[in-house]
């Protein structure tokens, strides 16, 4: 299958990490992977974006109007970077509010959890339950108890949605 | 723990990293420069993982690596030195002769360019430096690419005995994907250093014959018929059109053709080495093409090379001479060679938020203070986080690294000529950019007899790129002991006979220390006056844990000047238009406090 994410953030949010752990998937579903990531000084509170394709592409970046998913981990960047998205692209982001089926209070939640730093964690987490992506909550899951350091690993399968 | 081989998900400088390892590369040295610095680190991991003894280190700067490197090529051992782009300007003294003078063991020079730009100081071409310098030129298309081409480099520059460059881009040093990693076997490369004067010395009466065998070994090169560009052949429906395409630019175009159906069936040749390129090559392209469409980063390099007027590319204004070639604007170049409809894009209806400096970031204090002691001074500033003082009035120019205090000392000789009361001129570096090239200007300043405050932004680390550690830090690249070598010391060394400390939290410490300099400069006997401003990086978690957290809050007594966010701008404070006043969002707040000496009316308090 192909698929074309973007994750839109702030520096300091765990773009990167939410991004590794679907290229980790990727890799565990036996499917080819590309992704692109912004580093350097964006990375100091400025707006980020990463770009994750998975199946038949060569070019590590995604054109306007063609990813299947974005997830938003700063509400704010739906102005900046909505224009990624395809007609009828689903869209998580970390909102608060009623909730529903494309937003989440994941600033909120990760409170809960402990630390406001999973909140990327709970996004991705409820990107998969709702079947959003191209992996499940079983291959996505395996993969960031792999990548955890021992510290953080409870509050990261709890923010994600697993259990220890 | 992940498996020793097999596929693994690498991000483009890891890929190098590791093929670095997987080729037995005896020595890497790099500084950091983003889109570069991960490949020292993943040298140094990989190293670890396959038991390889490389000597790895974070030098002082890209020509001390670099002369490092080569001396280890010299005796016969294989070596690479990574930096980015800007890095090359500055090992371009060493660089340029070496392609003279050849190398024995295979040596690699990664220059990672940065068209966009998206975190550097211009975009130049290190392709186009490689033909200025004469030396082989790899431009890979993908991180996969990129690792199989340090195994040919190494193989090209042993078998010519001539320094190689790899070029990436910063969408191949910063894209991830699924990479081959093989086994790599501890190394056992003797040092062997023959002495050979005549090259190895070479005065001017020898240089001319190492030219004309450069010149050979170039022309032998172009006929490497493994350097033939990659044919992707089309349909064979329009037979006498292809696209040429390198780096990135190619990865873009192939998939771009892929999607324009039948229209896109046309000949696609890939360039690997992008200089010198395959003449055969450019002999057979002429001959049985006649639209012919050049695509590459950041400058013309293959178009050049065919020096024909019927190439569509940058001469003839098909692509564009500036900036990054994205996807979309690769499809609108396509679409127009192939007389296809163009398709227009959306464009962003908002602009992203800027960066700014981390919230209880030391320097944000450090430049409150300069600022407001001095709001008529000039402040000459440099490469790193700190940059992001422009953002609140605090930095006045930033050139290169190091360029700050001879800047600072070509300011005083500006206003001093005249005669009248020079401005306070007020030079802010960080800890890292000092030992880069800093050192240097500072001893011509103060030999030149400037007069301006020098403020040393210490945090302990080259934050920017990484946290990559300093020479003070007495840390080698690989987390092993070395000797400290502190910023003070070489201050004093310099001739300078004013010198401050203080944290930087401490703003009215700062200041006072601020205006006893700028005295110190303005008196007879005065030169120029080091503050150096420490306080560690917050990002380091260490460094957090260790500092007090205040609880902080704005009270009723705000009256909504923005003072707070204005001249402090510090992203964790923002305004409450509901309540019309400052507030601050306690996600971001780290809680360092020293926000309650900016506030006019006193209305931030610690509670």
């Amino acid at each position: 299958m192909n698929q074309q994410i973007i994750i839109s953030g702030i520096g300091g949010q765990g773009v990167l990490f939410i991004t590794r752990i679907l290229a980790e998937a990727a890799i565990e579903m036996n499917l080819e992977v590309l992704t692109s990531e912004t580093h350097g000084m964006a990375m100091r509170g400025g707006t980020v974006i990463s770009h994750v394709k998975v199946g038949d592409f060569t070019s590590p970046l995604i054109r306007m109007g063609q990813a299947d998913v974005g997830l938003f981990l700063h509400a704010e960047n739906l102005d900046v970077h909505r224009c990624y998205l395809k007609p009828g692209g689903l869209i998580f982001t970390n909102a608060t509010g009623d909730g529903g089926i494309t937003s989440i209070d994941a600033t909120g939640l990760a409170r809960k959890h402990g630390s406001i730093v999973v909140a990327n964690l709970v996004l991705l987490g409820f990107a998969v339950r709702q079947g959003g992506l191209f992996c499940d909550k079983a291959v996505a899951g395996a993969v960031l108890k792999r990548i955890s350091t021992t510290a953080k690993l409870e509050t990261n399968l709890a923010a994600f949605g697993l259990e220890g | 723990m992940m498996e020793k081989s097999g596929q693994r998900i690498l991000m483009g400088n890891e890929a190098i990293g590791r093929g670095l390892v997987e080729q037995h590369c005896t020595l890497v040295a790099a500084y950091p420069g983003t889109p570069s610095s991960e490949i020292l680190a993943s040298v140094i991991s990989f190293a670890g993982e396959t038991g390889a003894t490389i000597h790895t280190e974070w030098s002082v700067n890209e020509k001390v690596a670099c002369e490092t490197a080569l001396a280890n090529s010299m005796a016969g051992r294989r070596s690479a030195v990574a930096m980015k782009q800007v890095g090359l300007n500055v090992a371009a003294d060493p660089f340029t002769r070496a392609t003279y003078l050849g190398v024995t063991g295979g040596f690699i020079l990664i220059a990672a360019d940065d068209p966009g730009p998206h975190s550097s100081q211009t975009e130049q071409d290190s392709r186009l430096f490689a033909h200025f310098a004469k030396a082989p030129v790899f431009d890979p298309s993908s991180p996969r690419e990129s690792k199989e081409m340090v195994a040919e480099a190494f193989a090209l520059s042993e078998k010519y005995e001539i320094p190689v460059i790899l070029r990436p881009t910063t969408r191949i040093c910063h894209a991830r994907q699924n990479v081959f990693c093989g086994p790599s076997d501890p190394t056992g490369q003797k040092a062997t250093f023959k002495k050979d004067p005549s090259r190895w010395v070479a005065t001017p009466q020898f240089l001319t014959g190492l030219h004309r065998l450069l010149n050979e070994k170039l022309d032998r090169i172009s006929e490497e018929s493994i350097f033939y560009p990659t044919l992707y052949a089309g349909d064979g429906s329009r037979p006498r059109v292809c696209v040429i395409a390198s780096g990135v630019v190619f990865a873009h175009a192939r998939e771009l053709l892929a999607g324009l159906g039948p229209s896109g069936k046309i000949d696609l040749y890939q360039v690997r080495l992008a200089y010198p390129l395959h003449r055969p090559f450019i002999a057979k392209i002429k001959e049985e093409y006649e639209e012919i469409l050049v695509l590459e980063e950041t400058d013309s390099v293959v178009e050049m090379q065919f020096a024909d007027a019927r190439i569509r590319g940058r001469n003839s204004g098909d692509v564009p001479r500036q900036g990054e070639l994205t996807p979309d604007i690769v499809e609108e170049i396509l679409r127009k060679f192939l007389d296809l409809p163009t398709n227009p894009v959306d464009q962003p209806s908002k602009r992203g938020v800027r960066p700014s400096l981390c919230a209880g970031c030391g320097h944000r204090a450090a430049f409150y203070a300069i600022r407001e002691t001095f709001p008529d001074g000039i402040f000459p500033s440099d490469i790193g986080c700190y940059t992001l003082g422009m953002n609140f009035g605090a930095v006045d120019t930033c050139h290169c690294m190091g360029a700050c205090i001879s800047q600072g000392a070509g300011f005083y000789h500006a206003y001093a000529a005249t005669g009248e009361k020079f401005p306070t001129i007020v030079v802010t570096i960080g800890d890292s950019t000092f030992f880069h090239s800093g050192i240097p200007g500072l001893i011509n300043a103060v030999f030149q007899g400037a007069r301006f405050i020098l403020v040393i932004l210490d945090n302990g680390t080259t934050a920017m790129t990484g946290h990559q550690p300093t020479p003070q830090h007495g840390i080698l690249a690989d987390g092993k002991s070395g000797k400290k070598i502190f910023i003070p010391d070489i201050v004093r060394a310099a001739g300078v006979s004013f010198l401050r400390e203080t944290e930087a939290y401490d703003i009215a410490n700062v200041a006072t220390m601020l205006r006893e300099a700028d005295a110190f400069i303005r008196s007879p006997e005065g030169g120029i006056a080091v503050v150096i401003a420490r306080h560690p990086c917050i990002v380091d978690r260490g460094a957090r844990a260790a500092q007090t957290v205040y609880r902080m809050r704005i009270t009723e007594e705000c009256i909504a000047c923005r003072a707070c966010i204005e001249e402090f701008e510090c992203p964790a404070i923002g305004f409450d238009e509901d309540q019309n006043r400052a507030r601050i969002d306690p996600n971001r707040c780290i809680g360092c406090g020293v926000c309650r000496n900016v506030c006019p009316v006193e209305a931030i308090i610690a509670e």
